[in-house]
C-alpha cells in the first residue's frame, strides 16, 4: 500500500504552518532561522512529493539544489547572528529595531 | 573679356570673406600679437582689399548695358524646407555695389583713422576685430538676395552696433554707463526687427518666397493700394525707422554716440543708419505699391527731419549735435523715399556718407586734442590750433548746410525739389524749415568748436592729430566737395549719372509710380535759390549769434524759456518713453509677474506641494516598526490574501 499524495502534502503544510507560527511567535533570533529552516524543508517534502507522483526527476534535482543553497544560506545566517550577538549582547529580536524611522 | 558673370562670382566671396578673415584673426589670435599697429592694419587692410574688389565689380557693371547689370551669385541653398527655399546668394547689382562702395569706401577711411584714433587702448585688437565684423555683416546686408539673408546681415549690425557703443563698457555716460547706451540701442532696434520680422512672415506668406527678384516680380501683378501690400510695407518701414533712426524709433542714435567716435562716423553716420533706407530702396516696387505706407513715410521723414533739428539747435556736446543732424538728414532721406524719389534718397545716403562720416572724424580729433572734452561751451577758438581740422569740419558744415556747389547742396535741393514738385507743399515747407536749422546749429557748432575766444583751461595743449587720422578727414573732405557733380542736371557735362546709374533698379516701381515730370526749369531754379537763401540765412544767424552777439541766444532762450527746456530736454521723449513703458513694464514684472504669478502662484503650489507631500510621507514612516517579526506577519497576510483571492476566483 502506498501513502497517498495528500498526506505528504498534509504533512508538508503542518510543518510549513509551525514554522510561520514559529516566525511569527518566536523572540529568539536562533529559534526563528530553524523555523525558516522549517518552511522551507517543508516545500521542499511537497516537491519530492510531487515529483514521486508525476513521475519526473526535475522536482527531486531542483530540491538538492534548495537544500544546497540552503546550507550557504544558513552559514550567512549564522554568521549574521553572531556578528549582531556580538553587537548587542543579545540574539533577541524585539530589542534589535534600529532600522526604523 | 572674361565672362563678367564668372568674375562677379569669383570675387563677391572674397570680398565679404575678407573683413570675416579679418575679424576671425584679430578676434582669436590678436591677443598674441605684439605690435598693436599689426592688428590695425590688418584690418584696415580687410576692408581695403573689399572695397578694391567693389570698385572692381563697379568698373565690371559700367562696361555693361544697362539692362544687363544684376547678377545674383549663388554660393550654397541655405534653407530647404517644404515651399521655403532660402540660399546663400548675393545680388551684384547697381544699389548693391553703390551700397557696397560706401560701405568699404568710408568704412576703409574710418578704419585707417581708428589705427590712429584707438592708439593705446587697451582694446585696440577687439575694436579692430568688432569693426571689421561691423563691415562683414553690412556686406551681407546690402548684397543679400532674398529677405533672410538681409535679416542676417540687419542683426549682424546690430549686434555690433551693440558691442561698439559698449566699447568702453566701464565708462560713465550721462545718468548709466555706456553699457545702458549700447543696450538701449539693441532693444531700439529690436523693436524694429519686430516689424522687419512680421513683413518678413507676411510677404512669404503672400508670395511663398523670399527672394527679392521672384517676391518683386509676383509684386508687380498686384494692383496699387491691395491691403496686404499696406501692412507688408508698414511692417518693413517699422524695421526702418529702427535701423534707421526715425520716430518714434530714432532715441537710440544720440545715445550711441557713447561709443569711441570712429564707431560714430562709421555705424551711426554713414553705414549702419543707412540699412533701413537700402531696405526701403530695394523694396521701392513694394512701397511704390502702397501709396498709403509712402505718406506715412514721407511724413515721417519730415517730422523727424525737424524735431532732430530743432533738438540739434540747443545741445552742448559736439557729439551729440551731430548725431541729431544725422537723425535729421536720416528724416530728408525718408522724406525723399516716401515722395517716390528713391534715386535721390539713395544720393542724399551716398553724400551724406562723406560728409558726416567727415564731421565725425572731425569732431573725434576734436576730442582728441582737448583730451576727452566734448562740450563745445569749453572749446572756442581751436581754428589756428587745428588748422587741418578745422577746415575740412568747414568744408563738411558747409556741405551739410547746403552751400553750392559742396556735396550736400545738390542731394538735399533734389529731394526738397522732388517733394515740391510731386506737390507735397507742406512737407517740402518742413523740410525747408529743417534745412534753415541745420544751416544754424551746424554753424553754431563750427562757431563755437573753432571760432571765437579760447574758454578751455590754460592746462590744455590741444594740436593737430597724426596723420593717419587727418589724411582720412581730407579724403572725406575732397570727397563731400566734390561728391554732388554725379547729380548734374542733364545736358551739363555728364550729366545726372548717378540717377542714370541707379534708374534700372527702380524701374519696377517706377512702373507702378511714374513720377511727376522732372525737369521743372525756372521753377527749380527759383526753389534752388530759396533754399540757398534759406540756408545762408541760417549761416549768418550761426555766425553772428554765436561769435559776436552771443546776447541774442541767451536773450532768446530766456524770453521762450518753456521752449528752451523742452529742446534741451530733447522734447521729453526719453521721459515719455520712460513713462509709458519701461516704469509699467517694469513694475508690472515686478508686481504682478515676480511676486503676482512667480511667487505667488507657482512659488505657493511648490511649496505646498512639498509640504503636503512631507506630512503625508510623515505619517505614512511609521509603518517602519523596525520590528522585524512585524513585517514578517504583514508578509504573511499578504500572502495568504493574494493565495486566498486567487483560490476563491
Amino acid at each position: 500500500m502506498t501513502v497517498p499524495l495528500s498526506w505528504y502534502l498534509v504533512l508538508s503544510a503542518i510543518l510549513f504552518v509551525t514554522g510561520v507560527a514559529g516566525v511569527l511567535t518566536r523572540r529568539n533570533a536562533i529559534v526563528v532561522f530553524m523555523c525558516i529552516e522549517l518552511m522551507l524543508n517543508a516545500v521542499n517534502l511537497t516537491l519530492v512529493a510531487f515529483s514521486s507522483f508525476l513521475g519526473d526527476g526535475t522536482g527531486q534535482v531542483f530540491v538538492i539544489f534548495v537544500m544546497a543553497v540552503a546550507a550557504a544560506e544558513a552559514a550567512v545566517g549564522l554568521a549574521i547572528v553572531i556578528a549582531l550577538f556580538r553587537n548587542k549582547q543579545t540574539v533577541d529580536l524585539d530589542s534589535i529595531n534600529i532600522l526604523k524611522w | 573679356m572674361v565672362d563678367p558673370l564668372a568674375m562677379a562670382h569669383e570675387v563677391i566671396g572674397i570680398a565679404v570673406a575678407l573683413p570675416l578673415v579679418g575679424f576671425l584673426v584679430n578676434g582669436l589670435l590678436g591677443r598674441w600679437v605684439r605690435r598693436e599697429s599689426a592688428s590695425g592694419v590688418l584690418g584696415s587692410a580687410a576692408v581695403g582689399g573689399a572695397f578694391l574688389i567693389a570698385l572692381a565689380l563697379f568698373v565690371e557693371l559700367l562696361g555693361q548695358p544697362a539692362g544687363e547689370r544684376v547678377h545674383v551669385v549663388q554660393l550654397y541653398q541655405w534653407i530647404g524646407a517644404g515651399a521655403l527655399r532660402v540660399n546663400v546668394a548675393f545680388q551684384v547689382d547697381q544699389l548693391s555695389v553703390l551700397m557696397m562702395l560706401i560701405v568699404t569706401g568710408v568704412g576703409f577711411l574710418i578704419h585707417v583713422y581708428s589705427m590712429g584714433y584707438m592708439h593705446g587702448d587697451p582694446g585696440y585688437r577687439r575694436f579692430f576685430a568688432y569693426l571689421n565684423l561691423f563691415i562683414f555683416a553690412m556686406l551681407i546686408l546690402v548684397l543679400a538676395d532674398n529677405f533672410l539673408l538681409l535679416f542676417l546681415g540687419w542683426e549682424g549690425v546690430g549686434l555690433c552696433s551693440y558691442l561698439l557703443i559698449g566699447f568702453w563698457y566701464d565708462r560713465k555716460f550721462e545718468k548709466g554707463t555706456t553699457a545702458d547706451a549700447a543696450k538701449k540701442a539693441f532693444i531700439m532696434n529690436r523693436i524694429g526687427d519686430f516689424g522687419f520680422l512680421t513683413g518678413m512672415f507676411l510677404i512669404f506668406a503672400t508670395f511663398g518666397s523670399l527672394d527679392f527678384q521672384t517676391v518683386f516680380a509676383r509684386a508687380s501683378g498686384l494692383g496699387a493700394g491691395t491691403p496686404v501690400i499696406f501692412w507688408i510695407t508698414l511692417a518693413l518701414f517699422l524695421g526702418a525707422t529702427g535701423k534707421s533712426a526715425q520716430i518714434p524709433l530714432f532715441v537710440w542714435l544720440p545715445d550711441a554716440m557713447a561709443g569711441p567716435t570712429p564707431v560714430s562716423a562709421l555705424i551711426h553716420a554713414a553705414t549702419m543708419v543707412t540699412a533701413g533706407l537700402y531696405m526701403v530702396a530695394r523694396c521701392s516696387v513694394l512701397f511704390a505699391l502702397a501709396p498709403m505706407t509712402l505718406s506715412i513715410v514721407a511724413a515721417v521723414g519730415a517730422a523727424t527731419a525737424l524735431v532732430a533739428a530743432s533738438i540739434g539747435l540747443v545741445q552742448n556736446d559736439i557729439k551729440k549735435v551731430l548725431a541729431y543732424s544725422t537723425v535729421s538728414q536720416l528724416g530728408y532721406m525718408f522724406l525723399a523715399m516716401g515722395v517716390g524719389a528713391f534715386g535721390a534718397g539713395m544720393f542724399h545716403v551716398t553724400m551724406h556718407a562723406f560728409f558726416k562720416a567727415l564731421l565725425f572724424l572731425g569732431s573725434g580729433a576734436v576730442i582728441h586734442a582737448m583730451h576727452d572734452e566734448q562740450d563745445i561751451r569749453k572749446m572756442g577758438g581751436l581754428g589756428p590750433e587745428l588748422p587741418l581740422t578745422s577746415k575740412t569740419f568747414l568744408l563738411g558744415t558747409c556741405a551739410i548746410a547746403g552751400i553750392p556747389p559742396l556735396s550736400g547742396f545738390f542731394s538735399k535741393d533734389e529731394i526738397l525739389w522732388k517733394t515740391f514738385s510731386g506737390g507735397h507743399t507742406l512737407l517740402w515747407l518742413a523740410g525747408l524749415a529743417g534745412a534753415a536749422m541745420t544751416a544754424l546749429y551746424m554753424f553754431r557748432l563750427y562757431t563755437l568748436t573753432f571760432s571765437g575766444a579760447k574758454r578751455w583751461e590754460a592746462g590744455k595743449h590741444p594740436h593737430e592729430a597724426p596723420r593717419t587720422m587727418t589724411a582720412p578727414l581730407v579724403v572725406l573732405a575732397v570727397l563731400s566737395a566734390i561728391g554732388g557733380f554725379v547729380w548734374l542736371p542733364e545736358n551739363i557735362l555728364w550729366g545726372n549719372a548717378m540717377e542714370r546709374w541707379l534708374e534700372p533698379v527702380f524701374e519696377r516701381a517706377r512702373a507702378v509710380m511714374p513720377l511727376p515730370g522732372d525737369g521743372g526749369g525756372t521753377a527749380e531754379a527759383v526753389l534752388m535759390a530759396l533754399s540757398v537763401t534759406v540756408a545762408g540765412t541760417g549761416i549768418w544767424l550761426g555766425r553772428r549769434w554765436y561769435l559776436s552777439r552771443p546776447d541774442v541766444p541767451e536773450a532768446l532762450s530766456r524770453r521762450f524759456a518753456w521752449a528752451y527746456r523742452l529742446l534741451l530736454n530733447k522734447y521729453y521723449v526719453d521721459e515719455a518713453y520712460d513713462a509709458a513703458f519701461v516704469r509699467p513694464l517694469v513694475g508690472g514684472s515686478e508686481k504682478l509677474l515676480w511676486r503676482g504669478i512667480d511667487a505667488g502662484v507657482i512659488d505657493w503650489c511648490i511649496d505646498n506641494g512639498a509640504r503636503l507631500i512631507g506630512w503625508v510621507s510623515g505619517a505614512l514612516r511609521m509603518v517602519q516598526t523596525g520590528i522585524a517579526r512585524s513585517y514578517v506577519l504583514v508578509f504573511m497576510i499578504g500572502v495568504v490574501v493574494i493565495l486566498g483571492w486567487m483560490l476563491a476566483r
